[in-house]
């Protein structure tokens, strides 16, 4: 019953802490580490809230979840011999289907990434040509506004032809360097799970802006690296340029309502850089964390 | 001699030039490598096909290949996905900067001139 109680309450503290990170602003101040914050919240929220539901219908195994599902899957019986009984059948069901669903939706999630990109890369190696002015770099003949980074084994950086003229030789470099670091740091992957869940829960408003905040730290984590290589002025005015130069026309609701928000948070911190956040806040951060991710397996494995 | 990538490229630029639908035989005489095998093309037109590339017809003893959509469409369709407006929300490419819209633009058009007068 502990077992249970604990991942409980773990599922709680979790969804409480996410829901307070989405309006966080020292993430700001330290990307990367509130990236990593995040993750660990993800996993052990999915852990703990079917663990919980699991510990309490296994309870009878006394085995813990790990060996008491183990138990239960080899031999497939489970006694009803009271009303109370019907209860935790009735959380062994929930319990293995919101694991299903998860598991699920993160191998979809992923096949179906994958897809969209490897159709995106028969593309552009049909069309996309390469210039001699940035070597490296795959460019696109269209008049529109458009970088980004083809995420995989040969990640690809693609830039539009727009971009070529819109953008200064100092803020073209800017946007490379910011793009290369979302290729070195694969930014991909920590935005897959968050992009699967929303999908998955496309009505929770947590969810929903886990996904925006985790977007948002990851082009500050890429924002934070390109300076070291090129000047934060010139990626300022780069992605200034932009967020104006695409307006394109665009169908009703495809655009984040925060785009232009984001937008001027990120200049903001190029142009004034604050203050980072102290080592021992991030060590903090960082220990609490590990610790975080670690406990939910580790309650999985506690009998009783 | 080129890749098959290489080759895949060449012939589609072929067919988007043309207007009309060849057979292996008429690429291959527009393909500059003149040593290449009529094997070869042939080899990659039908990749091509199978891909979805390229529709083909019967003509005769040999089969007629035009592309099943322009340059422009898959392009814009390259561009759609760049901007993130197919709607999807997925993960699959990470994006330097959205496109921002008419009053948030305002804002960011003002930013941009002070940054460039300072």
């Amino acid at each position: 019953m502990i077992a249970a109680a604990v991942l409980a309450a773990l599922a709680t503290v979790c969804a409480v802490a996410a829901w307070r990170l989405t309006s966080a602003r020292w993430t700001w101040r330290a990307p990367r580490t509130a990236i990593l914050l995040w993750q660990s919240l993800g996993v052990t929220w999915g852990l703990a809230s079917t663990g919980a539901l699991l510990a309490y219908a296994l309870e009878p195994y006394r085995q813990g979840v790990v060996h008491g599902l183990a138990a239960f899957l080899t031999t497939l019986e489970y006694g009803v011999r009271e009303p109370h009984d019907l209860v935790r059948m009735g959380a062994l069901v929930t319990g293995l289907t919101m694991l299903a669903v998860l598991v699920v939706v993160l191998l979809a999630a992923g096949a179906q990434t994958f897809r969209a990109r490897h159709r995106h890369r028969v593309l552009l190696s049909l069309i996309a040509r390469d210039e001699p002015a940035v070597p490296g770099v795959r460019v696109v003949d269209h008049p529109g506004a458009a970088a980004y980074c083809l995420p995989g084994l040969k990640s690809q950086v693609v830039i539009s032809d727009g971009t070529l003229s819109l953008l200064s030789p100092g803020e073209l470099e800017a946007v490379l360097a910011h793009e290369t670091a979302h290729v070195r740091e694969r930014h991909d992957l920590v935005l897959l799970p968050f992009a699967a869940l929303r999908r998955a829960l496309p009505w929770s408003k947590v969810v929903r802006d886990a996904h925006a905040s985790v977007g948002l730290l990851v082009e500050m984590a890429a924002d934070d690296r390109a300076r070291r290589h090129c000047c934060p002025r010139r990626l300022a005015t780069a992605l200034l340029r932009f967020g104006t130069a695409a307006a394109v026309p665009t169908p009703q609701g495809a655009l984040g309502a925060s785009a232009g928000a984001n937008v001027m948070a990120r200049v903001n911190r190029l142009v004034q850089p604050g203050v980072g956040l102290p080592a021992y806040h991030r060590f903090l951060i960082l220990a609490g964390s590990v610790v975080l991710a670690a406990s939910a397996p580790l309650l999985w494995l506690i009998p009783g | 001699m080129k890749g098959l990538g290489e080759l895949e490229r060449t012939i589609m630029d072929i067919l988007w030039a043309e207007n009309a639908p060849l057979t292996a035989r008429e690429v291959g005489r527009l393909i500059e490598d003149r040593d290449l095998a009529p094997t070869t093309v042939m080899t990659v037109l039908d990749r091509l096909s199978r891909k979805g590339f390229l529709s083909r017809t019967r003509d005769g003893r040999a089969w007629r290949y035009q592309p099943a959509a322009s340059r422009d469409a898959y392009i814009a369709e390259l561009m759609l996905e760049a901007l993130d407006l197919t709607g999807d929300r997925d993960a699959a490419l990470t994006r330097f900067a959205q496109a921002v819209s008419g009053s948030e633009a305002e804002i960011l058009r003002k930013a941009l001139t002070e940054l460039e007068e300072q």
